[in-house]
């Protein structure tokens, strides 16, 4: 199975067994699909554009490319964010509506690790008693030290798009 | 001849494969299939001596074929056609009897058509050209029948597989731009053999053109194409020889046959991006093929009958061809040089030869991002080095260097992207001789200044534009010929197409020599259709822009080619799409002159860089009108019109841009701060800025989807340190409404 296999537009998708990126927003624990990373960037002057939701930070010039930052812990509602050094960019590649793909930057509190989870780790999304929006989550996995939130990439990017 | 490494049948398929290729190069054309042939046979022989341990069927058709060829080498060109039409079935049974043989399965059927073996050589002697000097004037009204066949009835066309089985996309991709490559030149060559049928050099080009098409549909298992492009070629080769003149006729069919295979590959390059029908197309390739064959068949004249010069070609091939085919004599001894690139071409002829290479755009925009990063980190050594190290002799020359090669490679990386008008303007070639002849006007069109070139994303916007206006000039502009001579003109109309730089602009001029505009009758049927009042007073040039309104036509009758009222509205809104602007100046009675301006580039703007707060913006310069620095009483609120700013006393809607895009600027008041004058259509507005940075060349991003949302920037660009910088939209700018913009002051 391929976790990094974009969903069906629409189609709410289950996690993978396979490897996350682990991460943090805040103190809470969060995992994306690592084969839809490309890279990881320190914080670098983002310039915002003007009338987009305050979770769409703006653009970055990432060698000569000019590609979208997002939020992630405005997206899910955390109180306050504040940039501190662990704070990064992670640099993403999502499903672009032309077909092919789009790099897709989100703003992180920091990268934890690469963990591998298997189907007995993993459980689908409550449907209650998270703080964030469920459309933006496959599941949750289960690790040694608690449960990790694994979200949804390709629909949040897609929700950018929509409701921007 | 039993090699350890290889077993007979996978020896014999081997075999078969280059056999395939082979085939493809043989040259039907040249006695004895040319160079081809010669290969064929001796693969042939290879073959046969493998298949001495086949199956009794493989070996009776191994002893066919190489009857077969010891034919080909006798055979005169038409027989090399029918040879190779046997060949092609056999090879197709035999690719499939090999596999069986190797896999010790049952052999497939044998096909009918190689029981029998391919008709004889001398069939074909009878229809030689001069035994028949009178059937001149059938030749003449066959082809005129042959035609109307061609153009007029679709039940003799013939449904064509577009996208081979099992084929390669990266293979059909290669064969489609390749294709689309050789069906121009083959497009512009006829054209210029109509003019001048006996052109050595255009008759090899289109003869090499069609030449490779055939070899390339042949690799592609494309078996129609291969024989109409093969019929085709066997036309062309005829007029190289001097055998026969490229008349009217023939030529209309050898655009058939470009237009049919162009229709084919558009669709194969439709499928394989999957947008496609995904089923076949009807082509006229039977009624094509009949055609040629008719003009073929048909004696054309001699040539010493019809008085033209001796065929073009050094070597007195002529004769030996006419001894030949009344004798059935052996080959000459060599084929001559021109024209043959197949027997140097290797079997993968799609890889382009010469002296450019295709290169996807995305790979091109990757290179033109990474030059610009390069510009920005070598600026930023030469200022760290600068202040640390002025006085370095040596590093500052290796950084004056340094900046020497970065900005040549920018300027190289830039100019990748910038390709010669020529291709659409050639185009336009075949569009004024379809059109005229439809229109029965006799027209001449004049190109110049071919070879400017400007960015490919421009090209690829104008051409659209380009044929309506071209349309237009046939259509309205040039007079019937017998008005033309009335009016004291030559009887063939002119339309100039030119092309040239001129200011960081690329300018494009259609002249046509024909009726001109009368601004008296547009006005009138401005009035008529409602555009303007009839109060209103226009000048000769305003109202000769009133064929660039919406739903505006000038036709007196609506034809089938313009007059529907879409045309130059939609020409002046493409234009504007790409940035440029359109001028039009006419004279009754002495024509019609349409002027574009284009940008050179649709991927770099000149900008001018203002600064809000801590951030920076690109207005396009082209916008920029005036700047200026407001006195404390020239900005005045007026209600419900928002705030206005006196400009040299003209008073100008002022949008106080930080607020507009919620960055809170330096200046606390107008006048702390500069205007900027911008404009759009017939609208402009003040943007109310903190500074001026300067103006700079950018390199336009798109913004992505994240931001298709957003209104107020028209992409984004790097800026001089490696920021980004937003490039504001002012046309989306010079449109808000004042109150609204009133309401954020």
């Amino acid at each position: 199975m391929n976790p990094s296999a974009p969903a069906q537009p629409g189609a709410p998708s289950i996690a993978q067994p396979g490897k996350y990126l682990a991460f943090t927003l805040g103190h809470e624990s969060y995992g994306m699909p690592v084969l839809v990373v490309r890279e990881i960037i320190r914080l670098c002057p983002i310039t915002p554009v003007a009338s987009m939701p305050p979770h769409v930070r703006g653009v970055i010039n990432l060698r000569g490319k000019v590609i979208p930052v997002v939020d992630l812990r405005i997206r899910f509602g955390l109180p306050d964010p504040v940039d501190h050094d662990r704070t990064c960019i992670v640099v993403t590649q999502v499903a672009a509506a032309t077909g092919g793909s789009r790099p897709y930057g989100v703003i992180v509190d920091g990268v934890e690790e690469v963990a591998a989870y298997s189907g007995e780790d993993l459980v689908p999304p409550p449907d209650f008693g998270t703080a964030i929006d469920t459309r933006f989550i496959t599941g949750m996995a289960r690790s040694g030290s608690g449960v990790t939130t694994l979200i949804d990439l390709e629909a949040i990017a897609r929700a950018d798009r929509e409701h921007a | 001849m039993s090699p350890e490494s290889a077993s007979p049948p996978a020896v014999a398929r081997r075999l078969l494969q280059q056999i395939g290729l082979e085939m493809a190069f043989l040259d039907l054309a040249s006695p004895g299939g040319g160079a081809g042939g010669t290969v064929l046979a001796t693969l042939l022989a290879e073959l046969n001596a493998v298949g001495n341990t086949a199956p009794q069927a493989i070996r009776d058709l191994l002893m066919r074929a190489g009857d077969c060829t010891g034919r080909l080498a006798n055979a005169e060109p038409t027989a090399v056609g029918d040879i190779s039409d046997w060949l092609a079935t056999w090879h197709a049974w035999m690719e499939e009897a090999v596999s069986a043989w190797e896999r010790s399965q049952p052999l497939p059927p044998v096909p009918p058509p190689l029981e029998a073996m391919p008709a004889a050589a001398p069939r074909t002697t009878d229809a030689r050209p001069h035994t028949q000097p009178s059937a001149a004037p059938s030749a003449a009204t066959a082809t005129a029948a042959s035609r109307r066949l061609v153009l007029d009835d679709p039940a003799s066309c013939q449904d064509v597989a577009v996208l081979p089985h099992d084929s390669d996309p990266e293979l059909v991709k290669l064969f489609c731009a390749e294709s689309q490559d050789l069906l121009r030149d083959i497009e512009q060559g006829v054209l210029v053999l109509e003019a001048n049928p006996e052109d050595p050099d255009t008759l090899a080009t289109v003869f090499r053109a069609f030449h490779t098409f055939k070899g390339n549909a042949a690799v592609m298992k494309l078996a129609e194409l291969h024989r109409l492009a093969h019929e085709v070629e066997s036309l062309l080769d005829a007029a190289r020889r001097g055998e026969r003149n490229l008349d009217r006729q023939a030529i209309d069919v050898i655009l058939a046959a470009a237009d049919c295979f162009a229709r084919f590959v558009d669709e194969m390059a439709r499928q394989i991006e999957g947008i496609g029908t995904g089923g076949s197309l009807s082509l006229p390739v039977p009624a094509i093929i009949q055609a040629v064959t008719t003009i073929l068949a048909a004696a054309p004249a001699p040539q010493a009958a019809r008085g033209h010069a001796p065929a073009p070609l050094p070597s007195p091939r002529t004769t030996v061809v006419v001894e030949q085919a009344t004798a059935t004599t052996p080959p000459p001894p060599a084929p001559p040089p021109v024209s043959e690139p197949a027997q140097a071409t290797p079997p993968a002829a799609m890889t382009t030869a010469g002296a450019s290479i295709r290169v996807d755009t995305h790979k091109l925009d990757g290179l033109i991002d990474l030059v610009g990063e390069l510009v920005i980190a070598q600026s930023m050594v030469v200022q760290g080095a600068t202040s640390e190290r002025a006085a370095d002799e040596h590093l500052a020359r290796a950084l004056g260097r340094l900046r020497g090669i970065t900005s040549d490679l920018q300027r190289t990386a830039m100019g990748l992207r910038m390709v010669p008008i020529r291709g659409t303007f050639q185009k336009m070639a075949r569009l004024v001789r379809d059109t005229a002849a439809e229109l029965g006007k006799d027209v001449k069109l004049v190109l110049e200044g071919e070879e400017t070139e400007l960015d490919r994303t421009v090209i690829e916007q104008i051409g659209d534009p380009l044929v309506h206006m071209i349309r237009n000039a046939i259509d309205h502009g040039i007079e019937q010929p017998a008005a033309r001579e009335a009016a004291g003109k030559p009887s063939a109309g002119t339309i100039r197409l030119s092309a040239c730089h001129q200011g960081g602009f690329v300018v494009i001029r259609i002249a046509d020599d024909g009726r001109g505009l009368d601004p008296e009758k547009l006005r009138r049927k401005a009035v008529d259709r409602g555009l303007v009042d009839a109060e209103t007073v226009l000048d000769d040039r305003e109202a000769l822009e009133l064929i660039f309104a919406a739903g505006f036509s000038t036709a007196e009758q609506v034809t089938g080619l313009s007059g529907r009222g879409v045309g130059m509205d939609v020409v002046r809104r493409n234009i504007d799409g790409i940035r440029g602007k359109i001028e039009i100046d006419s004279t009754i009675g002495g024509g019609t002159t349409f002027t574009i301006f284009m940008p050179l580039t649709l991927a770099i703007i000149e900008g001018l860089l203002v600064a809000i707060g801590d951030q920076r913006f690109v207005v396009p310069t082209l916008s920029v009108r005036e700047s200026l620095r407001p006195l404390p009483g020239d900005v005045t609120m007026v209600h419900g019109r928002g705030e206005l700013v006196n400009v040299r006393g003209r008073l100008v809607p002022l949008l106080r841009l930080g607020q507009h895009i919620g960055v809170t600027p330096r200046a606390a008041t107008p006048a702390d701060g500069i205007v900027v004058v911008v404009e759009a259509g017939q609208e402009c507005r003040g943007l109310l800025v903190d500074d001026l940075l300067g103006k700079q060349e950018v390199v336009i991003k798109n913004l992505g989807e994240t931001f298709t949302r957003q209104r107020g920037f028209a992409g984004a660009a790097i800026l001089g340190d490696g920021r980004v910088g937003l490039i504001l939209d002012t046309n989306a700018l010079v449109r808000l409404k004042p109150h609204a913009a009133g309401s954020a002051a």
